[in-house]
């Protein structure tokens, strides 16, 4: 069996380049064209796939494109929705920008120190680094009832946007004003995540991944690109907390326990890390099916579990392998 | 002084469990170079099937000091379920360790569910038939004589895995195929078969520990997550695919949490992750492990 990486495209490109961008737009226009024909449901069930959306754009930039598989990345979520918690219950600051700033600075911080240490390693000590960075974060949360609420969590009130206070019942917020902030954050910062990508910066990024010893050869500054990467995947993963945390209303520490990290992981490679827009179609498939899923059974998991085995031992390049596979065997393959 | 005591004696008795289990982890990593996250699932599966089959053998009228032994049959037993798995790993042996981490998670989350299908959602406990080996009396404390049992029978486990790596002819074509696996069956060894081996046996140290550990406590659904992220921290202490670092991983942590548990509840898991990053900050390879890769 030939090796496969999991990080890069092993399907060879017969397609015509079809943009990540693009594919991440054409999505984005569909959701902006969504509530005049959706349920509240299906929007409700959007907020929760743009959270993750944003968080899985910041992650693929460790995983897909650096290389980097963070098993711990829950942590970051967990530190934006905890931020969005204690800023409008506790302090009373109720503006989403600077809820998604205090959020964006938050994780960021984090992410230089835990950075620090965990981008030294690769492979599967990076890995466990970082899961015991999220499940110290995830213990803290946990245990320290007093400042965190312990395992009732803490309740996010309901922001003001661009400082307007916004009436009418909880449904209503979200499945308009907040959705369409949402939509629009998403897709900026999809936009700047392109930029990121296409940028030296984000070559560098791939250098690193195909062959970090080559890479330190011609120049490229390994630690301190893996690092960036690092900070910049951790401030998505906290505005993504974020969203999610408004969305529930709660933030819970949950959120940060490792088998959420999984989950992430779990919706990249579904989606396919290897592309662009793949990390972000990812997600939206996952909370689709989790919530098919949970409509029919309660041993959802165990539907998760199994489409996952499928997914890993038969689709290791995740839906955008498959489409790809399909175009390819249609023009008679290569 | 008797606090003391207990709290050596609790942390034995927690670490000789974790032991089992970061035994099967490290055995499974050193051969195959797999993380198992599922070792969690089989620890739990281990805990309930016990409950299930010491339940079934009393009602079949066994006298409840054979317990014991029935638990850990019942451990080997069940352990079996690592060969069906096996097969479906080994698809992916030569592929990138996201990818085994990944299909190693998507088993644990299948187990969750088999589990609240067969065993419900509650918590389920074995009354108090451990009691039957009454207390002893450890330098002023007093002790379920089952927990020094379980402390006995993990060291002889571990005793017996030495050995068996060590002195046996199985144990070294073992150990030849961990250093190298191409080279071993170049010399003729069926690497398919000791790599279900292996994983069979990796897989019935987590579930014989998970039965030794139920009757003073209980199964739930939780503890097979729970148990991951703890035998992962024994792992890292000690150093991935070591099991001499198993051992003073399990005890370092055993030791951590019970001393924790006396005198600061709130840091009971919070010092354990402070070790692992410590260790890993001062010694990224863990204190057995060989350098990185």
């Amino acid at each position: 069996m030939p090796s496969v990486d999991i990080a890069s495209p092993a399907v060879p490109r017969a397609m015509p380049r079809v943009s990540g961008l693009w594919v991440l737009l054409a999505l984005l226009a569909i959701m902006a064209l969504l509530p005049f024909v959706a349920s509240p449901y299906v929007l409700l069930l959007m907020l929760p796939f743009m959270g993750y959306g944003i968080a899985l754009l910041g992650f693929n930039l460790l995983f897909g494109t650096t290389g980097l598989l963070s098993f711990g990345h829950a942590m970051f979520l967990g530190i934006g929705a905890y931020t969005a918690a204690a800023l409008t219950s506790k302090f009373g600051v109720k503006s989403f920008e600077l809820l998604l700033l205090a959020a964006a600075l938050g994780s960021g911080l984090v992410s230089i120190v835990t950075g620090l240490l965990c981008v030294r390693y690769t492979r599967i000590f990076f890995g466990m680094l970082t899961l015991a960075f999220g499940m110290l974060f995830h213990s803290f949360l946990f245990k320290f009832y007093a400042v965190t609420g312990g395992d009732q969590g803490m309740r996010v009130l309901r922001p003001l946007l661009l400082g307007m206070e916004w009436r009418g019942g909880k449904t209503a917020f979200l499945t308009g004003p907040f959705y369409y902030y949402s939509l629009v954050l998403f897709a900026l910062l999809g936009l700047a995540m392109w930029r990121i990508t296409q940028s030296p910066f984000g070559l560098h990024l791939k250098a690193i991944r195909e062959n970090a010893g080559k890479a330190a050869y011609v120049g490229v500054q390994i630690f301190r690109m893996r690092l960036a990467a690092f900070v910049i995947s951790a401030v998505y993963g906290g505005i993504g907390g974020t969203i999610l945390a408004v969305t529930t209303g709660l933030a819970d520490p949950e959120l940060a326990y490792w088998t959420h990290s999984g989950n992430l992981v779990f919706m990249a490679v579904l989606g396919g890390s290897g592309t662009f827009a793949g990390p972000a179609i990812g997600a939206l498939v996952f909370v689709l099916l989790q919530d098919f899923v949970m409509s029919l059974t309660q041993y959802w998991r165990f539907v998760m579990g199994g489409v996952l085995v499928l997914l890993v031992v038969f689709l290791p390049q995740g839906l955008s392998g498959a489409v790809s596979l399909l175009f390819n065997r249609r023009n008679g393959g290569r | 002084m008797t606090e003391l005591v207990d709290v050596i004696l609790g942390g034995t008795f927690h670490a000789a469990v974790l032991f089992l289990v970061a035994a099967g982890l490290q055995l499974v990593f050193g051969v195959q170079k797999l993380v198992n996250l599922a070792c969690g699932s089989f620890y739990a599966l281990g805990a309930y099937f016990g409950i299930t089959a010491v339940g079934l053998a009393l009602k079949l009228g066994l006298p409840p000091l054979l317990f014991f032994p029935v638990l850990i049959l019942a451990g080997l037993a069940i352990g079996l379920v690592g060969l069906p798995i096996e097969r479906v790993l080994r698809t992916i042996y030569r592929r990138d360790e996201s990818y085994q981490l990944l299909l190693t998670f998507g088993f644990l989350l299948m187990f969750q569910d088999v589990f609240r299908y067969i065993w419900g959602a509650t918590p389920r406990t074995m009354d108090n038939v451990y009691l039957v080996y009454g207390t002893a009396n450890v330098l002023g404390v007093r002790v379920p004589t089952y927990n020094l049992l379980v402390i006995a029978a993990s060291i002889a486990i571990a005793v017996g895995l030495g050995y068996f790596l060590e002195r046996t002819k199985t144990g070294r074509i073992v150990r030849a195929t961990a250093e190298n696996r191409d080279m071993a069956e170049g010399l003729g060894v069926n690497a398919s078969k000791i790599f279900a081996l292996v994983f069979t046996v990796g897989c019935m140290l987590g579930t014989v520990g998970g039965a030794l550990v139920v009757p003073s406590g209980a199964a739930s659904l939780d503890m097979a997550v729970e148990l991951v992220v703890e035998s992962f921290a024994v792992v890292v202490i000690g150093g991935l695919g070591s099991m001499r670092g198993a051992i003073v991983g399990a005890l370092i942590v055993g030791l951590m949490r019970a001393a924790s548990i006396s005198l600061m509840p709130e840091m009971e898991m919070l010092s354990v992750y402070l070790v692992v990053v410590l260790v890993l900050i001062v010694r990224p390879a863990g204190l057995f492990g060989k350098a990185t890769a």
